[in-house]
């Protein structure tokens, strides 16, 4: 055994794992991501993978990835390109190849590189490295299958678990590579499969014949190292996904304003964690009602929350369509109610499992009528937990429907949070009209916030009756007066501007004028800033602005927006933000970015393009 | 909880809002039918009137919360079921009334209507049935017969009604009564028990439209023939109708029969006693499917069986979660599973 290898020191890497979609190439990259952030580094994920659950085997279509960036300091992407590839199979090399950085490791399952597998990944010829053109990478050829079988032959298991063990031969060799401690994934083991211990014990072993394996061949030169993160503050923390963040924020809302959490949801990708993670939190008193359909989860939330009930319902962008008539309802009714919508690939069915921020529009005026709604969008996953937060202490304390969007993105992918604590957090404030109320005025508003008074089911003396009919201005009844209309339509618009003055003013990353503007919003955070960052430490006039309250805006957009000579907005569709601003600043003018490919910028693409801008290409 | 109820009125029922509903429309019979049926409700099982909650969807029987002293929710087409049901979940004390028309609970609504029923969540579903779209002016619904000539249907129409009873049943239903707009007296009667009854319950009234149906019901509603074409069913109580009381209902190989008593053989002991509490679904579903001109149509509480209810087994499966788990605030869930200290 050569133990004398050298082992090299990187502030960063990136990290892919790749196979068929039932290769279990997520919980693969799953465990590696916690291990290195148990280990100190920062971390952020990406999962990618097909809409079906077995896309058929073999072939490029059913390559499922995960990708893992970590790093010693803050890392605010999963990474453009990798260092490491690990690829189950030829279609797996074929179809991620491109994502490797030159020079970098690729280990692939040379049992896999057979006559089939060539052909099912639409391979030409039987040379992968030749006809992929990896002369310049460092490929390892392992043969993780029967190796995998050499591992458990006396096991006990059968040879279908056998074989579907080899994703843990092959993360073992990556914990070799980057000198990982493999004492977390053996307690992951142990709980996951607490009532199977042969199972405990097989995938300890496969895990461990990984490692050694990748000890002794001569073929990896090198291994990693990675320090801690330093410059992350001290703490307590987590791993979290965008979608746990965000059920996890709506039950902090709920907790504060001491009301009970409804949540009447129907199941759709991405959005479906949200409804998973709150069916388990009944110890806090959370209700799920799993709803026969998307306008039911939205109508029993409508319900629960004339009830009285902090209400929620989550969603995709399809599923968003069918709510549209509940959401006016909720417009019309001045109920508290949000509305998360993880956001993918469009339109109808579209990209289920991909990621993209085409819903804008949706959100903002997906109803009939004038249905003025208040558009938070969050831009990490973890401060998926603040804006959820946020959305439902503007809901209740504003009394109206709020809008929080996320993506895909950033819903699945997942990073080390620093655990906050709810003593930091504001109270909230619903205005639930007193018992016993004399004279009481369904729509009698608060002057600041124009906030009408929630009346509870139950409470003596407030009796009164809602609906989807125009109302009247103070009495509620239904009324279709036409001034009345007009001046419900105004209020209803001015309640929601008046939300301008509880937000935070927008904040600008870089200095506050110069050349070049970035303008995004939402979960292409991480890859804005870094690109603005790198072109900033190269001494480049560019500030970026990134949304997250985006109906109303914040109060000084404009004025930020006229201290650049140029401005560029950023989205993964075709310009809908861009043509928002124009709608509410046309006097300045707004270049584009657009990418609609199922997939996050690469920093590389956007550097790329701001020196065009900068250089005035 | 003892606390003092008070003695209500019909008069402390109604609301001050216009009703605006057509003269002769069969919904002001059952709004008095209701109006009477809620301060009887109150004192059996002392509800104060702030308890009451109706909701609606759309159509004009959807009107009917804005005409009752209590709260309300109008909704949009096809929803009051699921919006109950939210009403319902969020705060279980709250005595929750859909109100719908066949095409708002049947058409649109169908899937709410079914999932309610499935999930046994404790509203009252009062199903005003008029084969017919009233309030967007005389097109078929899902109840109107076969053939029947309407706005879209001028050749008369070529779908297969529902049956609401045999839906309800159907989708495990626990309680399914009829009643007709003109019988006040049945109807709040039968209205009683639903509230009483702790799960769905589903309130088939038969109802005229004056305007665009007038006497679809004509033929079972008339004075003349009403005792003879249908059979009204009360728990324990022999299945027997007719003007003379000489009519009844027996089991024929695994088929319902009219017999005449005394004729054929057939005896007062052989006409079947109504059992609303079997669980079995058998005989009540054969009852609610009855037409005539073949059978009686029957009215009454047809099913009324007790089982656990959706409400109900959501706070006890919270509470039992909440007893047993050690995260108690967002706090404990915040650090709870895998955390690490840098």
């Amino acid at each position: 055994m050569d133990k004398q290898k050298s082992v090299q020191e990187l502030d960063e890497v990136v990290v892919r794992f790749s196979g068929d979609s039932g290769d279990g190439m997520q919980l693969t990259g799953t465990l590696f991501a916690d291990a290195s952030a148990l280990f100190g580094n920062d971390v952020s994920t990406f999962p990618d993978y097909p809409s079906e659950i077995r896309a058929p085997q073999g072939t490029v279509g059913g390559v499922s990835g995960f990708q893992v960036h970590f790093g010693n300091r803050k890392v605010n992407t999963p990474g453009d390109y990798c260092d490491v590839l690990v690829a189950m199979n030829p279609a797996a090399l074929k179809a991620n190849a491109k994502w490797v950085k030159k020079g970098g490791i690729i280990i692939v399952d040379v049992d896999q590189f057979n006559e089939k597998g060539y052909q099912r990944a639409g391979y030409k010829t039987f040379d992968a490295e030749t006809e992929l053109n990896l002369q310049d990478y460092k490929l390892i050829f392992a043969p993780i299958t029967s190796l995998t079988k050499e591992s458990l032959k006396d096991s006990g298991l059968d040879n279908k678990s056998i074989v579907r063990s080899k994703n843990m031969f092959a993360l073992g060799m990556v914990y070799y590579l980057f000198e990982r401690n493999m004492n977390f994934t053996e307690r992951f083991f142990e709980k996951k499969f607490a009532k199977k211990p042969e199972i405990v014990e097989a995938n300890k072993k496969v895990l461990h014949d990984g490692y050694n394996y990748a000890a002794n061949i001569q073929a990896i030169a090198n291994k990693y190292e990675v320090k801690q993160a330093e410059t992350l503050p001290k703490g307590r923390y987590r791993n979290i996904s965008g979608n746990t963040a965000t059920a996890w924020g709506l039950i902090a809302a709920a907790e504060k304003a001491g009301l009970p959490l409804f949540c009447g949801s129907y199941p759709i990708t991405p959005a479906t964690e949200i409804l998973i993670e709150l069916a388990k939190r009944k110890d806090l008193g959370v209700k799920t009602l799993q709803a026969e359909d998307e306008i039911a989860g939205i109508c029993t939330a409508i319900g629960a929350s004339f009830a009285g009930n902090f209400a929620v319902t989550t969603t995709s962008g399809p599923g968003l369509s069918l709510k549209s008539e509940a959401l006016g309802l909720a417009v019309m009714t001045e109920l508290p109610l949000v509305v998360v919508d993880v956001q993918r690939g469009g339109p109808s069915t579209g990209l289920p499992t991909k990621t993209e921020q085409s819903d804008l529009m949706q959100a903002l005026w997906g109803r009939n009528g004038e249905a003025p709604m208040v558009v938070i969008a969050a831009s990490t996953p973890s401060n998926c937990f603040d804006y959820a937060f946020m959305a439902g202490k503007i809901a209740m304390e504003h009394m109206t429907p709020v809008m929080l969007l996320t993506d895909g993105y950033i819903a699945n992918g997942s990073e080390p949070w620093k655990i906050p604590s709810m003593k930091d957090y504001p109270e909230i404030k619903p205005p639930i009209v007193p018992e016993g109320t004399k004279d009481y005025m369904p729509y009698a508003r608060d002057a600041e916030r124009l906030a009408r008074g929630w009346a509870l089911p139950g409470k003596k003396d407030i009796e009164h009756r809602l609906g989807g009919l125009e109302k009247d201005f103070l009495k509620g009844t239904v009324s279709h007066d036409p001034i009345n209309h007009q001046k419900m339509v105004d209020i209803r618009a001015e309640k929601v501007k008046r939300v301008q003055e509880y937000i935070p003013e927008q904040e600008v990353f870089g200095d506050k004028e110069g050349e070049l503007l970035v303008v995004g919003w939402g979960g292409t955070y991480g890859h804005l800033y870094d690109a603005v960052n790198e072109m900033r430490k190269a001494g480049k006039s560019v500030s970026l602005c990134h949304f997250n309250y985006i109906n109303p805006l914040p109060k000084n957009t404009g004025e930020i927006f006229s201290k650049f000579k140029k401005i560029v907005v950023c989205e993964l569709n075709l310009g809908q933000f861009a043509n928002y601003l124009r709608m509410n600043f046309p006097e300045y003018k707004y270049m584009q970015y657009n990418k609609v490919q199922g997939l996050p910028f690469t920093v590389v693409e956007l550097v790329d393009k701001f020196n065009q801008i900068l250089e005035g290409k | 909880m003892e606390e003092q109820y008070t003695n209500y009125t019909p008069q402390d029922f109604k609301s001050d809002q216009e009703v605006r509903w057509c003269p002769g429309c069969g919904d002001h019979a059952i709004l008095n039918a209701v109006i009477k049926a809620l301060p009887e409700v109150s004192k059996e099982l002392k509800y104060d009137m702030e308890r009451y909650v109706f909701v609606s969807g759309i159509g004009c029987s959807s009107r009917f919360p804005y005409y009752v002293n209590t709260f309300g929710f109008h909704g949009i087409h096809g929803r009051a079921a699921a919006i109950a049901t939210g009403v319902k979940v969020a705060n279980p004390t709250l005595s929750v009334w859909q109100v719908s028309g066949d095409g708002d609970a049947l058409a649109i609504g169908g899937n709410h209507f079914i999932h309610a029923v499935r999930r046994n969540i404790d509203i009252n579903i009062l199903l005003f049935n008029n084969q017919i779209y009233g309030l967007t002016k005389g097109q078929y619904s899902p109840t109107s017969p076969l053939g029947a000539i309407t706005k879209t249907s001028p050749y008369g129409t070529v779908e297969h009604p529902f049956r609401p009873g045999e839906l309800v049943i159907g989708a495990q239903g626990k309680f399914f009564a009829r009643s007709l707009d003109v019988d006040v007296k049945l109807t709040k009667e039968i209205l009683v028990e639903a509230a009483k009854h702790d799960g769905t319950s589903v309130v088939e009234i038969l109802q005229n439209c004056v305007i665009f149906n007038d006497g679809a019901y004509s033929h079972i509603t008339d004075r003349e023939n009403r005792e003879d074409r249908v059979i009204v069913l009360r728990h324990g109580e022999k299945m027997i109708f007719g003007k003379n009381r000489d009519k009844g209902l027996v089991l024929s190989g695994l088929s319902l029969k009219v017999v005449k008593i005394g004729e054929g053989g057939f005896t007062m002991d052989d006409i079947l006693v109504h059992d609303a509490y079997n669980p079995n679904p058998g005989i009540h579903m054969m009852l609610a499917n009855m037409q005539y001109p073949d059978y009686p149509v029957a009215l009454g509480v047809i099913r009324n069986v007790k089982d656990s209810t959706y409400d109900d087994n959501v706070r006890d499966q919270v509470l039992e979660v909440m007893k047993n788990s050690k995260i108690k605030c967002v706090d404990d869930l915040l650090n709870s599973g895998d955390t690490w200290e840098l």
